[in-house]
């Protein structure tokens, strides 16, 4: 890839999923070969998305446009600039993980339509590639839609009663956000500053200084933009997230772990640095309304989360908790809460796609959902749940879980700002996430009878009786290397810093 | 020979499909009928497109029917406005008219076939003469051409409403039609010209020079003359009428709705868009913006009138079973928002108004097209007998739901295109309030379209749908054809957007056509 | 408003008169023939103010005199047609170019207009408007009548339509009062 320019790049990845789809829909009727190009297309883009990475980290900002296709004066165009490339480099990784996984959990369950849903796929990674890429607001709200109509489909797989209401919830909200506030938001954008363009220091500082928007109507616009953003789930729009629970499990992990609400805070973090600009949020104090908002999310969610027996309706409540993390982050705007909030976008799409990954290799090995029925599934499912384990921890923001850096981060950023009751908000939700997480894997090893310490690292020393009875092994595999991943993320988080570094650093 | 062509373009464009209508009837036999409307149309699609592509070069053209220069002669101006405008309606014209063979022998008596395509030719003909016209009372004349052939179409539907939504239609119709002529009557009393361009003129001097008085200069007119007024009033309102604005709306539903789906296909599509169109021609041509929206209150009376009619025509779609029905009373929603870009007068709001007659109409004869498809294999057009359909013809329901997308107006439809472009002239223009409701308006057509989806894709089969088929290929293709258009022009926009946006300026910087 | 101008205005009366009347049937009545008939009265009305705006106080029938056209004749032979057409001032300047006397021409293009301009101040118009004098000849206007026999044949058009439409509506139904028609489908 020496010889392919960065520009180049931003092409082939954008091309990459479309000639996925293109694949799957060709080689539909076999099943196999189907797959196979998933992967393969899957795994060329993320060494390509690496590759570009090495360039954008290193200081490029490479640049490619459509041109006014789409409307005069409104373009199609896409800059690469760290946060974006951070985005678009965990969704294209844990696309192939994804995948393989899809294969097992698919094939595993039976389930119907496959074709339509590995077209789909390709579809919304798309999209998601395209936000991280946009070079301006008019390119993300396009490809934000995009994303939308094309995982409605991936909600409604099953096709049935279910599946419509929750199809509805999930399309209506999202859709009615979009186009009531973000629309709104982008077209009063363009009518103060006469650009769309993500610009480094934010391009209405100069409107506000010239007053053509007042300290007062910033806050507003603000507000448009982080409910218009509806994929954040900041509450009170964060009921499509359950509702869209309803979808197998890879379509949850994947698309409402990781690309499809990671989009939703993506674009407000990328709005608040390169729209509005850190420095304008805290000298005009517009993000302090979202930041009551957002705490007010943090701790209800959580609170949400605890009643909840569905395995899969905690874990939305709890992305719905930690997505306002991040939106806390672009509100709360100084240097380390922007980086708190990158990280966290990737500190928690690794975390909670593990814990997505195990719902679901749970539900296809032995037809639970329930968290009360599976008391002592640990005994057979030692590697699931061990993964569990390691993902809760990250999650909850504990050493050597990769969520510590990010909520480290996040909560110096509080400190910073001077509002300490974010502080305890962060520090509340934190106890809660133990609360409502934690008891999960534990009582699955321990309860309900007494038992020997189980040994997740050897299956066959499991006593007592117990059948060790995984899940398929597709299904296993990647959730042992995403636990690993979020692991290795607590690492590698001082490379994480740096390059998120120029992206606060370039408004002075 | 070519020469010959190219001078006569303009007013090939009507005498072609005028001259194949009688010998429609003339010829009698059906598939003779059929060949030759087939014939007749593409040529016409051709010719409009050979139009368009010289108006794109050369900038407009005069031409003088039989050699009579105006002001006494009857003037075709084609500019970028109409040539767009005949374009998309001879297409649409012809497209319909491949996809109307199936559909036309389940719902219209084999023996009244030469008729229809007879009727339907007039029909565009009355269509196209009122976009290429430059003359006043012309506009009128092919008005009632179009307007006559369209209520004999609507009464070939199968039930006996259909002659009874017709009478209702015609009613209304004619009425618009006379206040039309009335307000001619009084612009030609006051100007002593027929021609639209001359008539601008000569009131625009009256208003803003005065006039010579045995020789004395009188003082100029800002007000324009209470005869003056008295024809605007009539005008718009006879031209609202046939627009099927909001409160002048009632002949629309029925009309729509039992008419036989092909018709409904090309009426819907085309109709009520030259309306619009000759509107737009009569305010911006002849009065001038300044007198319509400065001295009077045209833009506020349009907007508030438009977004009410959005908002109730969306609400009572909501509530219709007939899916005919349905769609009947999103047509009155959207030609809201083309009276609302209209109503702003400026740059990018005529733009969007341009733009959505296009866009709408695509998207409106794709989502009719697939009705037509649902009626000939359901037998049916109500919500209740459409249950399920979606396993047993998966293609035309996607074509439903495609359409149904651009309709609600989400990105890479043209139907965002539109969206988009109303809302920033609405922003520019600082109607705040008008943009907010104008987007919470859009979220009523995801209810009515969403609904029907759902009970596609998501309810079991009626027994109906159980025993239904994929509709015929030949309609299969064309619905596809349109309802693709609605995402090609939504992605690639330089033709649309950017004639729209030519004619636009031709528009306000001109003055006059 | 003194009487001299409401009774000098009588003909706008009554053109007002019978569209009111026709505007009234058509949304009064609800037998389907009935409402033709109004359809028909409001035309008509219509019909009336166009042929009232092109009378000329004292102008004669615009067919060239005998006499004259002879001259006309042998003036210049192809183009007699245009002179007593010439219906907007601009035409009747141009007719007069090429009918009457050449050295006239600029004079009549001047009164031509200022007729035209005339005529927006004063909305009654018919006194003045579309006069063609030509060698001491007054027309009246002939255009409106042009027109109105375009509209009529519109009209009757229109009510044939209508008419059949009733047939049909008549046969389907039984009858051809909507309020019973209306009944009948709401029953159904």
């Amino acid at each position: 890839m020496n010889n392919v320019t960065p520009e180049a790049m931003i092409q082939i990845c954008l091309a990459l999923p479309l000639v996925a789809l293109l694949l799957v829909v060709v080689a539909g009727r076999i099943p196999n070969l189907r797959e196979a190009c998933t992967i393969t297309v899957s795994s060329v883009l993320f060494y390509v998305t690496c590759c570009l990475a090495g360039h954008v980290f290193s200081g490029a900002r490479p640049h490619w446009s459509l041109g006014d296709v789409m409307m005069p004066g409104f373009e199609i165009a896409f800059t690469v600039e760290p946060l974006g490339m951070l985005f678009a480099l965990v969704a294209a990784g844990l696309w192939v993980l994804t995948t393989i996984y899809a294969i097992g959990y698919m094939r595993g369950h039976h389930e119907i339509n496959q074709t339509r849903f590995f077209a789909c796929f390709a579809i919304a990674i798309f999209a998601a590639l395209a936000a991280a890429f946009s070079a301006n607001l008019f390119t993300l709200f396009v490809m934000y839609e995009v994303m939308t109509l094309s995982t409605y489909p991936l909600v409604t797989h099953h096709g049935d009663e279910k599946a419509r209401n929750g199809g509805r919830v999930y399309l209506g909200i999202l859709l009615s956000t979009s186009v009531a506030f973000f629309m709104l938001a982008i077209a009063w954008t363009w009518s103060v500053t006469g650009t769309l363009d993500f610009t480094e220091g934010g391009v209405l500082a100069t409107a506000f200084s010239e007053g053509k928007i007042s300290q007062r109507q910033l806050a507003i616009l603000f507000c448009l933009f982080a409910f218009g953003i509806g994929k954040a789930a900041l509450m009170p729009f964060h009921r499509w997230l359950p509702a869209a629970m309803v979808a197998p499990t890879p379509v949850s992990a994947l698309l409402h772990a990781v690309a499809v609400v990671k989009v939703g805070v993506f674009s407000v973090l990328k709005i608040a640095v390169y729209i509005f600009g850190i420095d304008l949020i805290a000298d005009t104090h517009a993000g302090d309304w979202i930041c009551h908002v957002a705490a007010a999310s943090i701790l209800l969610a959580s609170l949400v989360a605890m009643t909840k027996d569905n395995l899969k309706a905690r874990l939305a409540y709890s992305t719905i908790s930690q997505l306002a993390y991040i939106t806390l982050g672009a509100a709360i705007a100084t240097e380390a809460s922007i980086i708190g909030g990158g990280m966290h976008i990737a500190m928690h799409a690794v975390g909670k796609i593990t814990l997505f990954f195990c719902a679901g290799a749970i539900y296809v090995g032995a037809h639970k959902s329930n968290i009360s029925d599976m008391r002592g599934l640990g005994r057979a499912m030692p590697f699931t749940f061990g993964a569990f384990l390691i993902a809760t921890i990250s999650i909850i923001g504990l050493p050597p879980g990769g969520g510590a850096w990010s909520k480290y981060f996040l909560a110096l950023g509080a400190v910073d700002s001077g509002k300490a009751f974010l502080m305890g908000a962060l520090m509340i939700s934190s106890l809660l996430n133990i609360a409502y997480l934690v008891p999960i894997p534990i009582r699955a090893f321990m309860a309900p009878v007494e038992t020997p310490e189980e040994d997740t690292q050897d299956k066959h020393s499991g006593a007592g009786g117990w059948k060790i009875k995984e899940g398929p092994l597709l299904c296993v595999v990647p959730l042992c290397i995403t636990a690993v991943g979020s692991v290795a993320l607590f690492f590698f988080a001082n490379h994480i810093y740096q390059w998120l570094l120029p992206i606060v650093q370039a408004g002075h | 020979m070519i020469e010959y062509l190219d001078f006569h373009l303009p007013v090939l464009t009507i005498v072609v499909p005028l001259i194949a209508a009688p010998l429609c009837v003339l010829l009698g036999a059906r598939t003779m009928a059929k060949l030759l409307s087939w014939v007749v149309c593409w040529i016409t699609f051709g010719l409009s497109v050979w139009l368009v592509a010289k108006v794109s070069a050369v900038g407009k053209i005069s031409y003088y029917l039989g050699g009579w220069e105006p002001p006494y002669g009857i003037e075709y101006a084609i500019d970028p406005l109409n040539a767009f405008l005949m374009t998309f309606i001879s297409g649409m014209g012809a497209i319909v008219l491949m996809y109307s063979g199936p559909s036309l022998s389940d719902e219209v008596p084999q023996s009244k076939h030469y008729m229809f395509y007879a009727l339907y030719l007039l029909c565009m003909t009355g269509l196209l003469g009122m976009c290429a016209t430059g003359d006043l009372f012309n506009v009128f004349v092919f008005l009632e051409i179009s307007s006559l052939s369209t209520y004999a179409l609507i009464s070939l539907g199968k039930t006996r409403r259909a002659p009874l939504a017709a009478f209702q239609y015609l009613i209304m119709g004619t009425i618009g039609a006379t206040f039309l002529l009335i307000g001619i009557g009084l612009l030609y009393q006051m100007t002593g010209t027929l021609n639209m361009a001359d008539i601008g003129v000569q009131l625009e001097s009256y208003r803003t020079a005065g006039v010579v008085v045995d020789g004395v200069q009188g003082p100029p007119h800002w007000e324009g003359s209470r005869t003056m007024l008295v024809a605007f009033a009539f005008l718009t309102v006879g031209l609202c009428i046939k627009m099927a604005v909001f409160p002048l709306h009632t002949w629309l539903p029925n009309s729509y709705t039992y008419a036989p789906s092909v018709v409904t296909c090309f009426v819907a599509a085309t109709a009520t868009k030259v309306s619009v169109y000759a509107f737009i021609r009569i305010v911006f041509g002849i009065f001038t913006p300044t007198f319509a929206f400065e001295l009077l209150p045209l833009d506020t009376a349009l907007w508030s009138f438009s977004l009410v009619g959005i908002f109730v025509a969306s609400i009572a779609a909501i509530y219709q079973t007939n899916i005919k029905r349905r769609l009947a009373y999103s047509s009155i929603a959207q030609i809201g928002y083309m009276l609302l870009g209209i109503s702003m007068a400026n740059q990018h709001g005529l733009t969007a108004g341009i733009v959505h007659m296009f866009n709408h109409a695509l998207i409106k004869g794709g989502l009719f097209m697939a009705v037509g498809c649902f009626a000939l294999r359901l037998g049916s057009v109500h919500l209740d007998d459409w249950r399920g359909a979606g396993k047993t013809m998966p293609w035309t329901s996607l074509a439903w739901a495609t359409g149904g997308l651009g309709l609600i107006g989400v990105p890479v439809t043209c139907g965002f295109i539109s969206k988009w472009l109303l809302l920033t002239a609405a922003m520019e223009n600082e109607l705040y309030p008008v943009a907010a409701l104008m987007l919470v308006s859009s979220l009523l057509a995801v209810i009515y379209i969403w609904q029907v989806v759902e009970v596609l894709y998501f309810s079991p089969p009626s027994e109906k749908a159980k025993k239904a088929t994929e509709a015929p290929l030949i309609m299969l293709v064309t619905t596809w054809v349109v309802v693709g258009a609605t995402v090609v022009f939504g992605v690639w926009t330089t033709w649309s957007a950017g004639l729209a946006g030519d004619a636009a300026r031709v528009l306000l910087g001109g003055g006059t056509p | 408003m003194s009487s001299d101008q409401f009774f000098g205005l009588y003909n706008y009366w009554i053109v007002v008169f019978l569209m009111m009347t026709g505007f009234y049937i058509v949304i009064a009545r609800k037998n389907m023939i009935k409402t033709v008939i109004g359809l028909n009265i409001f035309q008509v009305s219509v019909v009336l103010l166009y042929i009232t705006m092109g009378k000329v106080t004292g102008g004669t029938a615009p067919v060239i005199p005998p006499a004259l056209a002879g001259q006309h004749d042998a003036h210049d032979q192809h183009d007699t047609h245009a002179a007593p057409s010439g219906h907007t001032p601009a035409a009747n300047a141009t007719a007069a170019n090429e009918t009457v006397d050449h050295g006239h021409a600029d004079h009549v293009t001047e009164l031509a207009h200022e007729l035209a301009h005339e005529l927006t101040h004063d909305a009654t118009g018919d006194a003045i408007h579309g006069v063609t004098e030509t060698a001491g000849v007054i027309y009246t206007n002939p255009l409106p009548s042009v027109l109105m026999l375009t509209a009529i044949v519109v009209g009757i058009a229109t009510t044939a339509v209508a008419l059949s439409l009733i047939v049909r509506i008549s046969e389907d139904y039984g009858t051809i009062e909507e309020d019973e028609i209306l009944q009948m489908d709401r029953r159904q």
